[in-house]
């Protein structure tokens, strides 16, 4: 009876076989682990259309320019050399939602990519909240062409020279051209008008004549000269592009494209190690499935263990291959280990996780991938189990010491240390510097200052001189780069272009 | 719900385009590094890819990021025996203790080189690219004297024997069709009717009558319309296109004279092979004629040319004179671009050396595009060098140079064949 469910028996794919896998996956996605995804579509590519995927970083379609060329020659270098294995799926955010599937897949590997990708990866860009805040996946794809087309107009009218030059300045700033918070909506007339009366009745309720005796300091308004922006800006290339005073209306458009590119990834950047643990939770899970109803036969299931083993392995720390914590592996820790808390809690579950213990997993898991990033994820949801799992230790590195210190390990008293210190390493604003537009001096010489604020005294990498540079690039005018230290004093620390006298 | 998609079919090389851009951005970087592998490998394989090194750091993209210092706290795994309050020596670089920082590198902080393939087409473009052959400028291109007929579709005038039978007679089919087509139709109908005035009894006489009038005459005007009218002729047209000629034969001419060794055959065959791959990206056709001498001169193919062992004295101007008459019988001026290399010791017989130079300038440098000539010898010139100087001076496409040595070749190629102010 479990013979007839049976899909294939043979390593190699065909489309009908890829068809009913997908099938038979989507529907127990759908019915057994409620996954609500974007319709999918599938795409059968070679390992040269893998290549160009992978160094246009994985958009479908960008604009020229010479650094995917770059990357292009790194990866087909490597390649060539039999240094790395392509990665076997390429998966874009996008509605509906696209996956690549590498031809030289075997029947197995095909299947594995089409749960990971298809139906997790899929899953999480739909239900995650800074994938549904901040990209529209129903939109990109036109975007990207859009883009790429005003792109190639622009090198047709101003020289392909000049608009490459200027997008190296804008992608020296893509970091810094996401809005990490949401603008709130503009009132609508109704609502402006009902805050308008609130704000009336509020006032004649604290009306009192007294307050109009007091003598009004007007020297202080005066003496603090005012700024602006009024409020320092983080979005660099927003302010770049709404405000730089002798950009031309074309460089103003290619600011604002690499600005929304960059809003596009914003969000991978910071779910790394959950949307990869999600991915790879849920394709170990959707395959069990397969063979537990009979789909898949033993040796299908052993070349998949085998596989999804090595996608998971984390090296330790002495190990000459050593890379720091592998996402996969913390996140399908992570992602495996709620399930277990839910299902098997022991007394210490119960004492960490009140709320999740003994809950149904799915909902629960459901919540994590929906609301949270890598930082809050691991700081909400890593368990002591997973620490002792992992022999996590933390090692501080203060340069104002001699000596490195082990600050905690995986035991009692270390976990809520490791913990922090572990989501604090997924913390954008500790990966990158905090550099905010502080002030344009309008009336003066018109120069940019952005101020940076360190993040525990972590200087700025060296190259901050050539991202001065480009940022002089497009500002027009000169642009200065300011510290501000732990005890509030402010430093010059570099500006472009050099005057003589600092 | 889902849709599989093969794509398979669709072009592979959509990255070639940022490639080529990414070449053309880091150019002299690149060329750089070609000129220096040029330098360390032997001109026989000039016709493959090469490995190029850039530093890292000539094509990193800047970005604002973090660098070493401050405070951080990294967490690792795999802890065998560390605990709380444990304290190490940082270590020194990356020595991949796994202390140091283990965040992956938000920045190409690396210094690695940056190593990349070329493809055998883009080195050699590379390679070639600021060496140009001397007088060979577009106005060569612009005047030249080759024309080929071409066909150029049909015209309506002509000569007889470009007549286009089919053509014309496919007009003529078309216009008769055309023009006795209102009679035709007329006729068909005059035709119907009489058959039915005669059909019907009692037959209308008078009817059946004009009926057949008419039919005649319609059959006249029918018969009227010609079967060919001067109009319908169609003729092949040619026209004539300016043919440049872009096929050279390139002479290589050597001693082989027992003074010649081993090495010096070599060099002399690294030469040769730069100057056949240099006209091989300039003319789409090329032959070569390669010349040996010792006292007699005898045309041979390459392999005996390099290969082949003889000795014996040295008479130049025999293998000066095949050549001049190999030109003459099979490389037309108006079809051929000529070049010439010859390679030598310098040794020669005394007195043929003035024989050589009436030879040169008579017979070969009136028609040749270039004549390189080189050296091979550490010693002295003789006769042979005081010769070709007075070529040397009477005309610019002359060209001689003294090596000794592999690591020569490529800097007297380079100014062989530097680019000529015009």
């Amino acid at each position: 009876m479990t013979t007839s469910r049976l899909i294939t028996d043979s390593s190699e794919w065909t489309f009908s076989i890829l068809e009913r896998y997908n099938e038979v996956i989507g529907q127990i996605a759908a019915n057994e682990f409620k996954l609500d995804t974007y319709p999918n579509q599938i795409e059968i590519i070679t390992a040269e259309q893998m290549m160009d995927a992978y160094s246009s970083v994985g958009m479908p379609l960008g604009y020229k320019h010479w650094s995917y060329g770059k990357q292009f020659v790194l990866t087909e270098k490597n390649y060539r050399r039999g240094q790395m294995g392509l990665a076997y799926e390429i998966v874009i955010n996008a509605d509906p939602c696209i996956a690549y599937l590498m031809e030289e897949n075997t029947a197995m590997m095909q299947a594995l990519v089409i749960a990971h990708a298809a139906y997790g990866h899929n899953s999480f860009f739909k239900g995650n909240y800074l994938f549904r805040t901040w990209t529209s996946a129903d939109a990109i794809i036109d975007y990207l062409l859009f883009a790429r087309n005003y792109v190639a107009e622009c090198e047709e009218h101003y020289g392909e020279e000049n608009v490459e030059l200027f997008l190296d300045s804008c992608h020296a700033l893509m970091n810094y051209g996401v809005d990490r918070y949401k603008h709130p909506a503009p009132l609508s007339l109704g609502e402006e008008k009902q805050r308008q009366q609130e704000r009336e009745a509020y006032l004649q309720l604290q009306l009192n004549d007294l307050w109009r005796t007091v003598p009004a300091r007007p020297s202080e308004r005066v003496l603090s000269e005012a700024r602006f922006p009024t409020e320092p800006q983080e979005n660099l290339l927003y302010f770049i592009e709404k405000n730089a005073p002798l950009l031309e209306p074309w460089q103003r458009e290619i600011v604002r494209i690499v600005r929304k590119i960059g809003q596009y990834f914003y969000p991978q950047r910071q779910t790394q190690v959950m949307n990869e643990g999600w991915a790879t939770f849920f394709h170990y899970t959707l395959l069990n499935a397969l063979y537990d109803q009979g789909y898949v036969n033993d040796g299908f299931m052993i070349e998949f263990l085998q596989s999804h083993t090595s996608v998971i392995q984390q090296l330790p720390f002495d190990h000459p291959y050593y890379s720091g914590i592998n996402p996969y592996a913390l996140g399908f820790a992570m992602m495996s280990d709620i399930k277990r808390i839910c299902q098997q809690p022991t007394a210490e579950d119960r004492y960490w996780f009140p709320d999740m213990a003994g809950q149904d997993w799915l909902r629960v898991l459901d919540f994590a991938m929906r609301n949270f990033k890598d930082e809050s994820f691991i700081a909400q949801y890593l368990s002591p189990k997973v620490m002792r799992d992992f022999k996590l230790f933390a090692v501080l590195d203060d340069e104002t010491q001699d000596e490195l210190e082990v600050t905690a390990i995986h035991d009692e008293a270390g976990y809520r240390r490791l913990r922090l210190a572990l989501s604090d390493q997924y913390n954008l604003g500790s990966r990158e510097p905090n550099i905010q537009v502080w002030n344009v001096a309008h009336r003066k010489d018109r120069s940019l200052t952005l101020r940076h604020t360190p993040y525990n005294r972590r200087p700025l990498h060296d190259n901050f001189q050539e991202v001065l540079r480009h940022l002089h690039q497009l500002w027009g005018f000169a642009v200065r780069l300011e510290t501000v230290d732990e005890y509030g004093k402010v430093e010059l620390v570099g500006e472009c272009p050099q005057t003589r006298e600092r | 719900m889902a849709t599989l998609i093969d794509r398979r079919l669709d072009g592979k090389n959509k990255s070639a385009v940022n490639r080529q851009r990414f070449i053309r951005r880091f150019k002299s970087q690149i060329k750089k590094a070609v000129t220096e592998a040029m330098n360390g490998r032997s001109i026989t394989d000039i016709d493959n890819g090469e490995k190029i090194n850039i530093p890292a750091r000539d094509l990193s993209e800047p970005v604002f990021g973090h660098g070493a210092g401050g405070r951080r706290e990294t967490i690792h795994p795999g802890n065998k025996d560390f605990i709380k309050g444990d304290r190490m020596a940082r270590p020194q670089g990356g020595s991949g203790g796994g202390t140091g920082k283990g965040q992956a590198s938000n920045s190409g902080e690396g210094e690695d080189d940056f190593v990349f393939e070329l493809s055998r087409e883009e080195f050699l473009e590379l390679f070639f690219e600021d060496l140009e052959l001397p007088n060979l400028v577009r106005t060569q291109l612009a005047k030249v004297a080759e024309f080929k007929s071409v066909r150029a579709g049909f015209s309506s005038v002509g000569n007889p024997s470009n007549l286009d039978v089919v053509r014309s007679m496919r007009g003529a089919l078309a216009r008769r069709i055309a023009m006795a087509a209102p009679y035709s139709r007329r006729l068909h109908e005059a035709e119907a009717e009489l058959q039915q005035v005669l059909a019907a009894t009692p037959v209308d006489e008078p009817r059946a009558q004009a009926l057949v009038e008419e039919i005649e005459h319609l059959r006249a005007r029918v018969r009227a319309v010609p079967f060919i009218d001067t109009f319908d002729l169609r003729y092949v047209n040619r026209t004539k296109q300016p043919q440049p000629s872009t096929q050279a034969v390139m002479f290589c001419i050597m001693d082989v004279s027992g003074s010649m060794d081993r090495a010096r055959k070599d060099l002399a065959k690294r030469f040769f092979t730069l100057l056949y791959l240099f006209l091989k990206r300039n003319y789409q056709k090329i032959e070569v004629v390669f010349i040996r001498h010792h006292t007699v001169a005898k045309e041979v193919d390459e392999q005996e040319f390099f290969y082949s062992r003889e000795t014996g004295g040295t008479v130049v101007s025999s293998a000066l004179t095949l050549m001049a008459d190999i030109a003459a019988a099979r490389y037309p001026l108006s079809v051929w671009n000529i070049y010439a290399a010859q390679a030598s010791d310098g040794d020669n017989w005394h007195h043929d050396s003035p024989a050589c130079k009436d030879i040169l300038l008579k017979h070969i440098m009136p028609f040749v595009r270039y004549f390189s000539y080189i050296e091979i010898t550490p010693d002295r010139h003789q006769s042979l060098w005081e010769a070709y100087e007075e070529v040397r001076e009477v005309h610019p496409n002359f060209a001689m140079q003294q090596i000794d040595g592999a690591a020569d070749i490529y800097p007297v190629f380079r100014e062989l064949f530097k680019r000529r102010v015009s």
